[in-house]
Order: C-alpha cells, then structure tokens, then sequence
C-alpha cells in the first residue's frame, strides 16, 4: 500500500513543465474544469446539510436566502416587527422595522436608534424585501433524533454490521487460504464458478431463499441478514487471495516441517501478514453493510424495532416528505459515520477498489 | 496509483484451469487436497445452500402454482406460467422500461468514468488525488441517503433548477415528475455514485506502457489519435468488465424509484421496471410461482446479452496477454 500512496502521476520526459506559457495555459484550464466537476459534484451534500438547518419557514419561502437563516424582527414597544431592507430617496438602503403598514406610505424604525422614533417611507411596503439574518436551526437534528428514535437504529445498523463484518471476514479468510495455499481437484473450475456468482442477478435465487426464510421462521429477525455473511462471498475472497498470493511460502513451509497444522499455519503465519487486507476487507464490508437497503427492507419490514437507519429513514421520508428540513437532517445523519470512515480510509477503500474491478 | 503489472486481465474461463486432475493422487496429496476442501467448505456449503439450490429451485417453481398462501392444491401447470408471460403486458411494457433506461445509462455509465479519469490522470491536473478522493465520496453515502438528497436537489427548489432558472430557462423540467426528464434524473442520481468506475478507470491507465505512448508520438499521432489508437485499445478489458457488470446491474434496476415513488411507478408507468414488477409479483401478490418464471426471464435475457457480448469483445477487445 505504501507504492500506492507514493505513486505520483508519470512526470513528462522533457523538462519543460511549467515554463512555457501554453503549458501554464492548459493546467489552468483543466484544473478550474475539473474543481467545476467536483463542485457540482459535492453540491447536493451541500445543498442538503444547508437543507437540514433551515427553518420550517424558510423552506417554503421562495424569496429567502441559500444559507439557513430567520427573518430578522426587531421588538418595540412591546410588539415584535419584521425588518426590510429599504431603499432611501438618497439612494442608499437602510434595514428598518415596520411598524405601520399603509397603502401608500409606511412607517419604520430604525432598531440601531429606536429613540428617534418612526420614519415615514413613501411607497408600498410589499415590493421591499425582508431582511435575514444567518440562524442555523441545530434543533432540527434534536427533533429527527427524536422522531425517528435514533439511537435505536443506530445500534441495529452498527450491531448489524459489525456481526455481519465478523461472519464475512472469517469465512472470507478462510476460504481464501483454500484457495490460495492448497493443490485439490477442480480447484480452478470452482474459483471459477466462485467469480461467476458476481454476474449472477439476485432475481433468479431470492424467491426460494425468502421462502426458505418465511418457514424457518427467520423473515422478521436478523437471521437472514447475518447468516449467509458467515459463508464467504466472491469479492471478499478473491481479495484476500490476491494478497495471500503475495506473501512468500518460505515462512509457511518451515512452520509445516516443525509439525505446525494448516490452521495453525493460517494463524500464527500467514494472519500476521495478511492484516493490511484484512483490514480493508473489514472496512468495506462495514460500510457496505451499513448502506444494505434491500435487505433490510423484506426481511424486517413492518418490525420497527430491529431496522437498521435506511429503513427507518425511508419509513420517516414517507411520513415526514413534506418537512424536508427534516428530511435533510435524516440525510446527513445517516450518511455522516460512513463519510467520515471513508476519509479515514479513503486508501484502503481505493486500493481494494482497484483489485476487485481491475485485475480480475 | 501502483501500476499495474501488466493488463492481463485473465479470462474467467482459460480451458486449462477446468480440467479435473485425473490422475491418482499420493497420500500426501490427498491430505493436502482434504485440506484445501475443508478450508473452502463454507462458500461450498454457501454456495449450495443460497445459490445453486435457490436457482434449480426458482426453475422447478415455474412449472408450478405456488403462491406463498398455497390456497389452491399444489399442482404441476406445465408451462402455464410461461404462456401468461407470453400474453402479460405489464411485463413487457415494464420489461420495455427497464431497456429504455438502459440505453441512456449504460453509455453515460462508461463513458463517464473513462473521461473523467482522464482528467483526473491529466498531467496538467493540479490537485488530482484531493479531486479523485471528493469524486469517489458520494459512493459511500448510504443509498437512501443518497436517493433522498437528490429528491431535494431534483425538486423546484432545488439548486439544479435555481441554476437553469438562473441560466435563462424560465421553466425548468419537474425532473422526477415529468415523464420525458424522469430517466435523465435517474441517471443524474446514478452518476452520483460513479466514483468506483472513475478509480477502476485511473487504474486502468495508468497501466498503459508509457512507450507505446512515446512509439505513437514519434509516428506523429496527436492527442486524439494516441487516445483512439493506444488508450482506447488498452484500456477495453476494463471497459468491456465495466459494461458487463454495469448490464447486469441495469436489468434489476428498480430500488432508486422504489425508494422515489413508492412502487407506484408514477410518472405515468415510466419507473415501472421489470424489476420493480417482480419484486411486487413476489412480495406484494405472493406469486412464488409466477414471479419465479419473471426471475428465469431475467436471467435468461442477461446470459444472452452477455454472451452476444462476450462473442462481440473477441473482436473489439484487446487482451495484452493474450497470444
């Protein structure tokens, strides 16, 4: 992992770059063009985190701001005015409270001088514009969390993958030894079908595996769920035998002639050495669990209690569409541990990227 | 990017690896092979227990009259089932669905990724890994999240309109509400999550030999012929894997509208994907049977389409260890 992360893009042959003005040139116009791709790229997670802490008012108001913010009131004599923003026959503007709405002419008060009593202005108040004023609503989150029982779905999406991760990371490791350290019959025709599982559609085995579910009494529980994760999986295999390809079998051989039995071997020799994958294959199996949707979905529907957070966030969108202040919040709360996983490890996550979809 | 040792991307079937050793085996290696079967035991049992079985399964299912109720006496229907798949419109109008989105998807899902990992591969790119580490975040954004983010973003308040509005277009489309802008918002969510192909792609050609490169140059080939004539060629395994993969995906495609429009299928029939027909055959109709031989028809269009492909790459797609 360490080539990867020193590995810089091909330096050109001639030592030109940076010199001549057309080469300046083209940089800059990659570079703006590409930070433009990335912008709009990341804008919806900007978009929806702004979303989140806006105020019901403000999401429904056409005319108010991009960032979260409250109409601005000022309180006087006891009554509370909205500020606008008001345009004076001077030419500049002022952000005056209205205290007299008239057809014709209004009368304000500015909030830094209140003693100087009311201004009169000629003119409609409705063509003027209200003042905002920047107020992220950190309350949403408290009430989603609230809502949707949150520390709840959070333990079941963690509990889920965590026990899912276990089951796959055994077995995974495991079978990858199998294959990756012992000469038996079929070995090649069986990793074979093993890869050919990933070009499998879902369709074709899920109505028996469900049925089988429903009369073992499983659909409801988090058994299907957990089970078939302690049975191995084609990517996570053929990852972790790619990297135990790697590693030389000097060291296996001299603990197998000191009487050492494969599983031993497996445990005390090739473990040590294998802990960069295992870590990967961890990470992602994590994050993958965490963003399962599908299963989740037929097999606990309609059992609250025991969803992980996407069901129950989908269940919340379906309540709750028409408040997407609070939607957002959902959003950012689901998606925030695997966000922040991922730019722990972001290497790992690459890394295991490329082998999976390159050298197969 | 640690190059990659050569593009030998093998193929999933080399003839050699599928014969059996016949050969008596010593008792040394007998012992070892014991081993090796025991150590893969758990995908063996797995993969009896939640593929091959469920499959042969789903196949005997469709000769049937299951349902999950089972109120009608179980009985062998010949091909009954297939007859009515024969005569079911809904089917093949949802069927129809599902080819129409995959025509505007599969080329954008290619495409994509290759042009934007050659931006990112870019010498005159500044900042390329932060870039390449921003792009591939949304990927990790949970689906839903992900899904209903973009239901914001695609709506009339949402940024992506304000821009248009912005740039001059007064009215907008209701992306996820007209039926002619719906599967362009679909595949707008669906670039969203490209950010594995862009890093397949950087992959990919950073393994090009840089002297087939030099070789080109010295024949006088511009930007465009070295990317027509040497990145193009060597960069087609992986582009044939993505599009593979990608064929398979879009034929079960159905949980992004699931989760938009609740399985109705609104706008106007348009995100009734067979998938999406399937799954409620299944799970909302109890049609084991039924919904089984819809499963085999899935299967069946994608290993014809795969293979066609698979007969189509020996022409088209370039394995530099291939002799």
């Amino acid at each position: 992992m360490t080539a990867f992360a020193a590995a810089a893009p091909p330096e050109p042959t001639r030592k030109a770059r940076g010199l001549r003005p057309e080469i300046v040139m083209r940089r800059a116009i990659l570079t703006v063009a590409m930070s433009g791709v990335v912008l709009a790229f990341l804008s919806p997670l900007a978009y929806s985190a702004l979303t989140s802490l806006k105020s019901e008012a403000q999401v429904t108001d056409s005319e108010a701001p991009a960032l979260p913010s409250d109409a601005r009131t000022f309180d006087y004599q006891g009554e509370t005015y909205d500020v606008y923003v008001v345009p004076l026959p001077d030419g500049s503007t002022r952000e005056l409270a209205l205290v007299r709405k008239g057809r014709q002419d209004s009368d304000f008060v500015d909030p830094a001088n209140p003693g100087a009593g009311p201004i009169n202005w000629v003119g409609s108040w409705r063509t003027l514009e209200q003042s905002w004023q920047v107020a992220p609503q950190w309350g949403n989150y408290a009430e989603v969390w609230n809502l949707i029982d949150f520390p709840r779905l959070l333990f079941n999406t963690v509990a889920l993958a965590l026990i899912g991760t276990i089951g796959t990371v055994l077995s995974c490791t495991l079978v990858a030894y199998g294959f990756a350290r012992f000469r038996f019959p079929a070995r090649g025709l069986l990793f074979t079908v093993l890869l050919a599982t990933i070009f499998l559609p879902d369709a074709v085995t899920l109505i028996p595996t469900y049925t089988l579910f429903v009369k073992l009494g499983w659909v409801g529980t988090w058994l299907p769920l957990l089970v078939p994760a302690f049975f191995a999986n084609a990517y996570d295999v053929f990852l972790i035998r790619q990297y135990l390809l790697t590693i030389p079998r000097d060291l296996d051989e001299a603990a197998a002639i000191d009487g050492a039995s494969s599983f031993r071997i497996l445990r005390s020799v090739i473990l040590p050495q294998a802990w960069p994958v295992i870590v990967a294959v961890s990470i992602f199996t994590f994050v993958y669990s965490w963003n399962d949707f599908f299963g989740p979905l037929i097999y606990l529907a309609g059992h609250d209690d025991i969803q992980p957070l996407q069901v129950g966030l989908s269940h919340f969108n379906g309540i709750y569409h028409t408040r997407p202040n609070l939607i957002q919040a959902g959003n950012i709360m689901t998606l925030l541990i695997p966000v922040l996983l991922f730019a722990i490890f972001q290497r790992v996550f690459t890394r295991g990227i490329v082998i999976t979809g390159v050298e197969k | 990017m640690e190059p990659l040792p050569a593009l030998a991307t093998t193929r999933l079937t080399s003839p050699r690896s599928w014969r059996l050793a016949r050969t008596k085996l010593s008792p040394l290696a007998r012992r070892e092979a014991r081993q090796g079967y025991l150590f893969i035991a758990p995908w063996i049992v797995g993969f009896l227990v939640f593929t091959l079985v469920p499959m042969i399964a789903t196949l005997i299912f469709t000769f049937f009259n299951l349902t999950l109720a089972q109120e009608q006496p179980l009985r062998f229907v010949g091909l009954d089932n297939y007859a009515r798949l024969a005569g079911d419109a809904r089917v093949w109008a949802s069927l129809g669905n599902t080819f129409k989105f995959a025509a505007i998807w599969l080329p954008v899902s290619i495409v994509v990724p290759f042009v934007v990992a050659l931006g990112l591969n870019s010498r005159y790119l500044l900042g390329s890994s932060v870039m390449r580490t921003l792009l591939f975040m949304p990927y990790v954004v949970p689906f839903v999240a992900s899904v209903l983010v973009w239901n914001a973003m695609l709506g009339d308040e949402g940024w992506l309109n304000s821009t248009l509005r912005f740039l001059g277009w007064s009215h907008p489309p209701q992306w996820l509400f007209d039926t002619t802008y719906v599967y362009p918002g679909l595949v707008l969510i669906g670039i969203w999550g490209i950010g594995a192909g862009v890093i397949i792609n950087m992959a990919g050609l950073r393994g090009i030999p840089t002297e087939l490169y030099e070789a080109a140059r010295i024949d006088g080939a511009g930007w465009w012929a070295q990317l027509r004539n040497v990145t193009i060629p060597m960069m087609s395994p992986i582009l044939f894997y993505t599009l593979i993969l990608g064929v398979i995906e879009v034929l079960q495609y159905f949980l992004v509208p699931l989760v938009l429009k609740n399985g109705t299928g609104e706008p106007g029939g348009t995100t009734l994907f067979f998938n999406l027909n399937l799954y409620q055959t299944f799970f909302t109709f109890q049609e084991l049977s039924y919904g089984a031989t819809m499963a085999w028809l899935l299967f069946g269009i994608a290993l014809v389409i795969t293979l066609i492909l698979f007969r189509l790459s020996r022409r088209y797609v370039y394995y530099a260890g291939e002799r």
